[in-house]
């Protein structure tokens, strides 16, 4: 009997990449079952790892908006002698926040008014700025709808005995503190709401803006508050841009809160980054002993592949594809279970859904088919102390 | 003793021991190409040791051994995967066939590792066998005698000088054995090297020569009548 003749060349290789893909296809599509466990093992770690990535990346942004709501992170007032804001000058403002996400802004001008013959700080602004701006205030009976109705601190309504729907006068002040004030300009408003927030604003009257121009005449804004969805070592920058950008203020970060926002940051940050080495250990520790078992398994096949003339190598190469493979599919479900992961973990903590950014779906997938080719190091090893004499022996 | 060149398998004077253990012991033995030797004895004689030592899968401890004029005795473990790849086909008794993979795959993989896989090749082989309609089927949808034969069609696949079969008939039912034996009644015929190892006196019975192990020696020999003569010398214990 002649031996086999072939051709040699770019057939053959074709011909044998071929081959090996069917091999590796057989091997993974008619061992359904113990594929699948595989499969878990790399897409359980894959889960984890996705979804931690993903609460990691997206936490400053839910972080930040959840902040926000406690207040301003970044205060803009007038810079030296400048006499107040000018619309323009906060135009300007705005212009250099371009490009960030500005959660919520609100321009107030303070003036000294009288109610109930008390002296009180009245806040005149967009209250639909205010109000989204300060989502902490407790506000009893309704945020005022339009010119007209106001906002009576909680101190203020006790004082004056006002209550939500009765008439209050405000006046400016010219005389003493307890004097009549009929000569002076002042205006009935209607109390719509009354606030509670634990501050300065419980002592203050706050009313549109149009409402108080009216009362007290045309004039700046003092301060305006701004609530920047960013970390505290970009806020301390964005300050310093504005100031730059914009002379005639002077922006500054709140710096209690920014701190407060870095240290919660860091530590979560810490935590996740904790979880997931512990993570992707077991998960190379799970992939390891799976693929320990398949080898064990299949110690029988290798054998015969060594004994019809597979060189150590060759096995390697058809376990390591295979484990690829697994790595990529694992991988890949681990992408779509950890978002699902991260999004139940959204809705259940900041009661908003998540976003998984695209390099944290190619990173998990990344490491998942590297952990599983770190994982079949120790397999390999086995394989490669398989005797076929010994394996294929009948007696 | 012959030449050494001459023959598919010559063993000068082999041991292979485990510790003190010798599962053989001193062996020689030449076996010319075209021949059919049948290797018999009662469980640990030798047989298997023997069959591993001829098919490339064991090194001897002592004693030299030459494969188709090549001495391999001293090879290293790649090497010696790569004379197996090529002068040796392997015929087991459990089949040893591949789970996951078609009959006509099964034959593939031992193209594949030996030089180029060629599907209609494969399928002339399982044709010869008698398995062409089977080839798209798993092991575990063939019978047992169906298992064998795509296992002869894998160790022929490759054309190998020296076709060794370990009880190759131990699992088979009586028609089965029927199928396989003029399986080898052909391949014989074309001049192809066979050594059988086996307890089935008929099976033995089927070729040139017999050779009778026991405690690792060979401890009989003799040829059968309808074989052509052979060339014993040097056969010895």
């Amino acid at each position: 009997m002649a031996a086999r003749n072939v051709t040699s060349g770019d057939n053959h290789q074709v011909a044998n990449h071929t081959m090996a893909r069917r091999m590796v296809l057989a091997s993974l599509t008619r061992r359904r079952s113990r594929v699948l466990i595989a499969v878990a093992a790399v897409a359980i770690g894959a889960t984890a790892l996705g979804g931690l990535a993903t609460i990691a990346a997206d936490i400053p942004r839910h972080l930040s908006r959840e902040l926000r709501e406690v207040g301003a992170n970044l205060v803009v007032s007038p810079a030296g002698d400048q006499p107040g804001l000018a619309d323009t000058t906060l135009q300007q403002v705005d212009q250099a926040l371009a490009g960030r996400q500005v959660v919520a802004q609100a321009a107030f001008r303070y003036q000294t008014v009288r109610l109930a013959n008390q002296s009180y700080l009245a806040a005149g602004a967009d209250l639909n700025q205010v109000q989204q701006a300060k989502g902490y205030w407790a506000v009893q009976g309704e945020w005022p709808a339009g010119p007209g109705q106001v906002l009576l601190g909680t101190d203020v309504a006790a004082w004056a005995g006002a209550e939500v729907g009765q008439n209050v006068t405000v006046s400016l002040p010219v005389g003493q503190e307890g004097a009549a004030d009929e000569a002076a300009p002042q205006a009935v408003y209607t109390v719509s709401g009354i606030v509670t927030a634990g501050g300065a604003e419980d002592e203050m009257v706050v009313l549109w803006a149009d409402d108080l121009a009216a009362l007290a005449g045309p004039g700046p804004w003092d301060v305006a508050e701004y609530s920047v969805a960013s970390e505290s070592k970009d806020l301390a920058a964005i300050a310093q841009a504005i100031s730059q950008a914009v002379p005639q203020v002077q922006a500054e970060p709140v710096q209690r809160l920014a701190r407060s926002e870095a240290d919660v940051l860091a530590m979560l940050r810490t935590l996740l980054a904790l979880v997931a080495t512990l993570v992707l250990a077991l998960t190379m520790i799970g992939v390891s002993t799976t693929m320990v078992a398949v080898v064990t398994e299949r110690r029988v096949e290798i054998a015969l592949r060594k004994a019809l003339g597979a060189d150590q190598a060759v096995i390697n190469r058809e376990f390591v594809t295979e484990a690829l493979v697994l790595g990529l599919v694992g991988g890949l479900a681990g992408v779509g279970l950890g978002y699902a992961f991260a999004w139940g973990v959204g809705q259940a903590v900041f009661h908003r859904s998540v976003q998984m950014p695209w390099w944290v779906a190619l990173a998990t997938v990344a490491v998942a088919i590297a952990v599983t080719r770190l994982g079949v190091i120790v397999p390999l090893r086995r394989t490669a102390q398989i005797d076929p004499a010994l394996q294929l022996r009948e007696e | 003793m012959t030449n050494p060149l001459n023959d598919i398998v010559h063993l000068d004077q082999v041991t292979r021991a485990y510790g003190d253990l010798k599962a053989l012991d001193t062996v020689s033995l030449e076996v010319p190409a075209g021949q059919w030797l049948s290797v018999v004895g009662p469980s640990g004689s030798g047989k298997t040791t023997l069959m591993n030592i001829v098919g490339c899968l064991d090194r001897p401890t002592a004693g030299r051994y030459w494969l188709n004029g090549t001495d391999v005795t001293d090879l290293n473990q790649k090497a010696l995967t790569q004379v197996r790849r090529n002068q040796v086909g392997l015929i087991f008794q459990k089949f040893h066939l591949i789970g996951h993979l078609t009959a006509l795959e099964n034959v593939m993989v031992a193209q594949y590792y030996h030089s180029m896989a060629d599907a209609a090749e494969a399928l002339a082989a399982l044709e010869r066998v008698g398995l062409g309609a089977r080839a798209g089927h798993l092991p575990s949808q063939l019978s047992g005698g169906e298992q064998q034969r795509v296992c002869i069609a894998r160790a022929l696949i490759n054309r190998p000088p020296l076709v060794l079969a370990d009880e190759p008939t131990g699992n088979l039912d009586a028609a089965n054995e029927q199928i396989v034996l003029e399986i080898f009644d052909a391949l014989h015929a074309e001049g192809t090297t066979l050594i059988v190892v086996t307890h089935d006196a008929a099976v033995a019975a089927r070729g040139d020569r017999q050779v009778v192990l026991g405690h690792g020696r060979v401890v009989d020999q003799k040829v059968h009548p309808r074989s052509p003569a052979v060339e014993l010398a040097g056969v010895a214990a």
